[in-house]
């Protein structure tokens, strides 16, 4: 008996508290900018796309909802042909994020992605590109890795020497 | 009995064999102990100080003890190392810390990156943080061809390249540049890499300094790339290969360990000629009258032509065993030929002479521990590279004899070529023209086909008086003979290697009693290879028909109305005339093919064949081994095996005996039926209904990626997998994977081992036999018992004509084989059509290197340039493409300018 009335008091109570139900959609939650959402493609601070098509977003995938094809510029530089994410199998784990070697592939606060049918949930490299570097800014891997791309020779990547030459190895 | 001594491994007793290296018998024990340098067929060099262990003195505990290379240290009996020491430790992951301080931050870049050796044992020895803020050294890279990427940064200098490439495949134009740190691995410029082995480089180079340029314009990671085990279908040698799949297209193709056949090596036409199954010419749907039409409308067209008359069938040597015998139990036996031109099929008979007698034949592992050689016709780097590659091993034979007289153990590989730099087994090179093999024959000579064959046979005299003797032989040959049969008297395990490559059947006949000479001569070890132009010319010599030459003149007599050609080129085979007239004459011409040829641009109705990477079937190689190649995935479009065609074929036309055909197995099983020689090819692989813990194997990786959107723009609903009625293995992920028969294995893979070298754990001992023993099963076993009697069918010398030329067969690694040069980078380095001529006949004629020249050659006239320098003896001309009437007379005359 007293235990109910208790209840009751205590219910009673909880009309004087501060409400904490937001009232979506008129208002929007405040979420972190770490919060798993949506997932993009960004560009480096050069505007060119980070992406360097190495799969391992699509390999750390649980549900194997990525999808991609690398290819090469002639200078080079790797870029994915293709790629797809199945939004309707992903479970927004962010483990492709922990994956991405050149921070291109983020998960951003918006989770706003309700279709009526699946196929619109298939989001392809137009759909995920977005113009900026997104979350993290400054990071350009090309800048540090090795490989020669289109204004960034062979020596030229951070802390390089400039190429030996081979000829000044003969006796 | 092996001998073996008692060592111990971090406290545990162990039994490894005697005269071991350390690393080896770790390797093989399955200890996991990280190396770069060390190869199975490298040996050891001692170079990258990473599979260092501790080897405790005496009785004392692990302090007294001191680091040592496992590679370069024999095992001992009563020996106590430790693997696991701290210090041993430390040492290795300090070395790990060197190695890695010039390493670019490039692994998302670089193809190598998820079956990396470096990175395999970078992990393994847990080097995970860079400590070193200094520059890193550069380099630029070098353009080496269509098959290799050059990323010299990646580079660790264990030296492996150069002694694959220069001390192994005997390739000249690679090499080692360096002064203190700045070593470098290329070229001496920009260039195409002459070695017809390059492309193993990729598999060699532990990291990603030389990687496989063509998988590069296709790229997908090894986790990704779904397995088969397949077969090389580009020379008779029939080596093991695994095939690479992803998407519905064929990704690369590796090699497959085989110890007995091609076991780490393969020559860049098998690893890179794939590229054909996805080239323009590729047929890809079924064709009546040119037009595209439903599989089932094709084959009721079949069935109609097929209830109206005779059918003849061409079988091929570039088809299965199955789709061969699906066809000639379509038309009957009566009716099935042997796509062989006549004069092959000849020189197969002659091939099928030696196989039945007293000798057996050479698998290429024992091609390779041979200690004289003798090879007659055979241009063998361009028909059979990689037998030419074991060859270039046996010639080192004698200097591990000889080492072996000083105690240096055979895999100690600097010091033995150290301390024999002289020694040499005798190989002995007699063809037309020069051959990248003369650079390590004791003797080579160049002689016209008919005195290879006198040479044989005077070999063969000189070994054996029986044999018939060789009337007016000129001394230089009759001293050659003297030297070769001393020579081959003298080895105890000789090898005559011949073949139907210079189109001689002499020279083969020659072959033939110089085995059965050794033979009587009480020469257990004396052994034979014959190469053979195409992937299953054993199995179809073995299977028997009637020759190209009858079924084209049966056609041209009106005797039969259809023509089934299976998986042939007829132009390829038979003058073109001959074709022309066959084909004119024929009312119905159905021909079955992976890609359009001449002779499908005459048929009526064309069926789209599967490759090898997309069918499933049974090819029996040079040395008579029956092997089973796998399909990796399933073609686009109607695409289908010829197998599975010709039985659809049968069912239409309303034969009963087709229906029961449900998989592959029925068909092998049918085949070892109705063919007693080949009853044992249904050994050659597990059947289907074969299960590991009641599961299939999985062709793809557990890590394969992309399921559930790779296909997602066509339907966000994964479609079932397809299923495999003809192999024990399945096409997903889902399956076993783990120990398994060999004759199934879709990829290697162990934890921990990433890259190629994963094929470790799945051998007895590491470079040794493959644990559930070889694949495949040999159909030719020699009969001791055979009442073999020498030939004598000695030709007349050879003799020159005048203002004629006697046009012999040249045969080129990149372009005689026919589906290899349709693959974008094999054709790359197809040379242009030439004519090879004796130096002085050149000269005669005015001709320089690259000069235009004309052939006129049975009534047709060919344009081409002119090579000179390969040492063709006078009067006689080498040919590429090589025509099917050769060897012909023909004359030769200098071309316009213009032309």
């Amino acid at each position: 008996m007293f235990s109910q009335l208790r209840t009751l008091w205590t219910v009673f109570l909880h009309l004087f508290h501060r409400r904490v139900t937001v009232q979506y959609p008129e208002q929007k939650p405040d979420l972190p900018p770490r919060y798993r959402g949506r997932i993009i493609l960004s560009r480096d601070p050069d505007g060119e796309e980070r992406c360097v098509a190495c799969y391992l977003c699509a390999v750390a995938c649980p549900v194997d909802c990525i999808a991609l094809q690398k290819a090469e510029r002639p200078d080079g530089r790797w870029y994915p042909a293709f790629f797809r994410i199945n939004f309707s199998r992903c479970i927004f784990c962010g483990y492709c994020e922990e994956a991405c070697p050149t921070d291109a592939i983020q998960l951003t606060p918006d989770f706003e992605m309700s279709e009526y049918l699946r196929p619109n949930l298939v989001y392809e490299k137009r759909d995920l590109l977005i113009s900026g570097p997104g979350k993290y800014p400054g990071y350009n891997f090309y800048r540090i890795a090795g490989l020669a791309i289109a204004g960034k020779d062979k020596g030229e990547a951070a802390a390089e020497e400039p190429p030996v030459d081979v000829r000044g190895l003969l006796p | 009995m092996e001998m073996t001594v008692q060592i111990s491994i971090d406290g545990r007793a162990v039994t490894v064999a005697a005269g071991d290296n350390l690393l080896r018998a770790c390797l093989s024990l399955g200890y996991d102990l990280p190396y770069f340098c060390w190869h199975p067929a490298l040996g050891s060099v001692g170079a990258c100080r990473q599979c260092a262990v501790k080897q405790i003195h005496g009785d004392g505990d692990r302090r007294s003890g001191r680091i040592v290379m496992a590679c370069m240290t024999p095992v001992a009996e009563g020996m106590r190392i430790a693997i696991a020491d701290p210090e041993a430790r430390a040492f290795r992951a300090g070395v790990i810390e060197w190695l890695m301080t010039n390493h670019p931050h490039d692994c998302p870049v670089c193809p190598e990156g998820g079956e990396c050796h470096l990175q395999d044992m970078t992990v393994m020895t847990g080097h995970v943080r860079r400590r070193y803020r200094f520059t890193k050294r550069t380099f630029r890279n070098q353009y080496l061809g269509p098959f290799l990427q050059h990323e010299m940064n990646r580079c660790i200098a264990c030296y492996r390249c150069v002694r694959f490439y220069r001390d192994y495949a005997g390739g000249r134009d690679f090499d080692v540049f360096a002064t203190h740190r700045d070593v470098y691995f290329g070229r001496h410029a920009d260039g195409v890499l002459d070695s017809e082995f390059a492309g193993n480089l990729a598999e060699i180079c532990p990291t990603g300094v030389f990687t496989d340029k063509p998988l590069e314009t296709d790229y997908a990671r090894k986790w990704d790339l779904r397995g088969a085990p397949s077969l090389c279908v580009h020379c008779g040698l029939g080596c093991n290969t695994t095939v690479n799949a992803r998407a519905g297209r064929l990704r690369r193709v590796l090699n497959r360990y085989h110890p007995a056949v091609n076991g780490y090596f393969l020559c860049d036409r098998g690893r890179f000629g794939h590229g054909f199954t996805t080239s323009g010419q590729r047929l890809r749907a079924p064709l009546l009258r040119g037009r595209p039409v439903p599989p089932d409308q094709a084959l009721a067209r079949i069935s109609d032509i097929l209830a109206q008359g005779t059918a003849i069938g061409i079988g091929s040597p570039r088809a299965s065993l199955e789709a061969n015998f699906a066809l000639r139990h379509l038309v009957g036996p009566a009716n099935f030929h042997l796509g062989l031109p006549a004069a092959e099929a000849r020189q197969m008979a002659a091939i099928r002479r030696i196989t039945a007698g007293p000798v057996t034949i050479a698998p290429i592992s024992e091609a390779e521990r041979a200690d004289a050689v003798l090879v007659l016709g055979e241009d063998l780097p361009n028909t059979a590279p990689r037998l030419a590659l074991a060859l270039r091993q046996a010639v080192r034979e004698g200097s591990f004899v000889f080492a072996e007289t000083l105690g240096i153990p055979r895999w100690h590989e600097a010091a033995v070529r150290t301390a024999a730099q002289p020694v040499r087994s005798p190989l002995i090179v007699a063809t037309p023209a020069a051959t990248r093999l003369d650079d390590v024959a004791a003797r080579a000579a160049r002689l016209a086909p008919d005195d290879i064959a006198r040479l044989g046979f005077a070999i063969a005299h000189a070994l054996d008086g029986g044999a018939p003797a060789v009337p007016g032989l000129p001394a230089d040959l009759a001293a050659l003979a003297e030297d070769a049969a001393r020579a081959l008297a003298e080895a105890h395990r000789p090898l005559v290697v011949t073949g139907t490559g210079c189109a001689s059947s002499a020279v083969i006949e020659a072959a033939a009693n110089i085995t059965l000479a050794l033979h009587r001569r009480g020469r257990p070890g004396a052994r034979f290879h014959p190469v053979v132009p195409a992937c299953n010319s054993q199995g179809l010599a073995l299977m028997g028909g009637r020759s190209l030459d009858d079924a084209l003149a049966a056609l041209a007599a009106g005797t039969a109305e259809t023509l089934i050609a299976l998986e042939t080129d007829l132009y390829r085979c038979a003058a073109a005339a001959d074709v022309d007239t066959a084909l004119a004459a024929a009312r119905h011409v159905i021909v079955l093919d992976q890609v359009r040829t001449p002779t499908t641009d005459r048929a009526d109705i064309i069926l789209p064949a599967a490759a090898f990477a997309e069918a499933d079937g049974t090819l029996v190689s040079n040395e008579g081994r029956a092997q089973r190649f796998v399909q990796a995935f399933v073609p686009a479009g109607a695409i289908r095996e010829s197998w599975r065609w010709l039985r659809d074929a049968g069912i239409a036309a309303g034969r009963p005996d087709f229906a029961g055909w449900t998989g592959l197995d029925e068909v092998t099983a049918a085949c070892a039926h109705h063919l007693p020689d080949m009853a044992a090819i249904v050994g050659a692989a597990p059947p289907a209904s074969f299960r590991i813990a009641g599961a299939r194997i999985a062709r793809e990786p557990s890590r394969t990626s992309g399921r559930t959107a790779l296909a997602a723009e066509i339907s966000v609903h994964e479609a079932k997998p397809p299923d495999d009625p003809d192999t024990p293995l399945a096409f997903t992920m889902e399956g076993y994977y783990g120990p398994m028969p060999p004759a199934l294995l879709p990829y290697a893979w162990a934890p921990g081992w990433n890259s190629v070298q994963a094929i470790n754990k799945f051998q007895q001992e590491v470079g040794g036999d493959l644990l559930g023993g070889p694949p495949g099963c040999r159909l030719i076993e020699p009969r001791p018992d055979a009442t073999a009697s020498y030939g004598g069918g000695v030709p007349a010398a050879f003799a020159a004509r005048a203002g004629q030329w006697l046009i012999v067969p040249m045969h080129e690694v990149f372009g005689s084989d026919e589906l290899s040069r349709l693959a974008p980078a094999v054709a790359e380095r197809v040379p242009a059509p030439y004519l090879a001529l004796a130096d002085g006949d050149a000269a005669r004629l005015g001709l320089g290197e690259g000069d235009a020249v004309i052939l006129e050659l049975a009534g047709a006239s060919l344009s081409l340039t002119a090579r000179i320098g390969l040492g063709l003896p006078g009067g006689l001309a080498g040919l590429f493409p090589a025509l099917p009437a050769l060897p012909a007379w023909g004359i030769v005359a200098k071309g316009s300018a213009l032309a």
